[in-house]
């Protein structure tokens, strides 16, 4: 299926999609949308695997996206609830109210 | 068409709502439009991942992102009531920051990439290597272990979540 793509298509696509959620964590205070550039980030190196392991036609990037994927579920179900706990407490998930540890 | 081959056509469109989506997660102000936006940038990549014949990971990328791990982000962010009222914005003065830092971190990445050899991805271009059976083969030979770390790393989220997420810890 694939026809007249070059490996630099996919690495600037990824290298964009990985600035957008460089960005993004810069340019928001809210934790939420934080998490989801962060997600963002990871599929753009998910992304560039993914075509690595096409290009040199090996499994073995592919599955790298599997330990990737785990990895992120576990961080976004252990971060919100961590969120979850903190807007309880604070009423509040701005990165700014939440620069200070001590309530 | 226009001189360029059909994969060339599905790759221009798909990168380009890609990043059209992804500039609206960050961009857009409610939160529950942000998490849409993401869902519709998942299946963006997903249709990526068909390109480039790794059929079984879109599935897996489906399924596993815009089925769970953005569920998760709506009910916490509807839990939460989060509404573009309650939204927290940063100074313009951040705001323009942070954008000429992604654009400087933007510019030394694509000058970089920019020299690379170009290879064209046909003539390597296999269509077995995505399929359930070699993926299989590859993460149940050579990754076993890895394979195993990982459900003790997702049970040690499981049970983190529920210590941190419950009401009171005696």
């Amino acid at each position: 299926m694939i026809n007249g793509i070059s490996i630099n298509m996919y690495l600037m696509l990824s290298t964009v999609i990985f600035i957008i959620g460089a960005i993004g964590v810069m340019a928001r205070r809210n934790t939420i949308i934080i998490f989801m550039c962060i997600e963002l980030m990871l599929n753009a190196v998910n992304l560039l695997l993914v075509a690595f392991s096409t290009l040199h036609n090996d499994g073995s990037g592919q599955v790298f996206v599997f330990f990737v994927m785990a990895v992120a579920a576990a961080e976004v179900a252990v971060g919100l609830a961590i969120l979850s706990m903190i807007y309880r407490n604070v009423k509040s998930i701005d990165t700014d109210i939440l620069g200070n540890l001590k309530n | 068409m226009l001189g360029y081959t059909i994969t060339q056509w599905v790759f221009g469109i798909l990168s380009f709502l890609a990043i059209m989506f992804a500039l609206m997660v960050v961009f857009s102000r409610n939160p529950v439009n942000s998490v849409l936006y993401l869902v519709l940038t998942f299946f963006c990549i997903a249709g990526h991942y068909l390109v480039l014949n790794a059929q079984f990971l879109a599935v897996v990328h489906i399924a596993v992102y815009a089925g769970a791990i953005m569920v998760l982000f709506l009910f916490v962010i509807m839990l939460m009531n989060l509404n573009q009222d309650t939204e927290p914005q940063k100074t313009t003065i951040s705001k323009i920051i942070a954008g000429v830092i992604g654009g400087m971190l933007l510019l030394v990445l694509v000058g970089v990439l920019k020299g690379t050899e170009q290879i064209q991805l046909s003539q390597y271009g296999h269509s077995e290597i995505g399929l359930v059976k070699n993926l299989g083969n590859v993460l149940f030979k050579e990754f076993l272990f890895p394979f195993e770390i990982v459900s003790v790393l997702l049970l040690a989220a499981l049970v983190g979540a529920i210590m941190i997420g419950k009401k009171e810890i005696k």
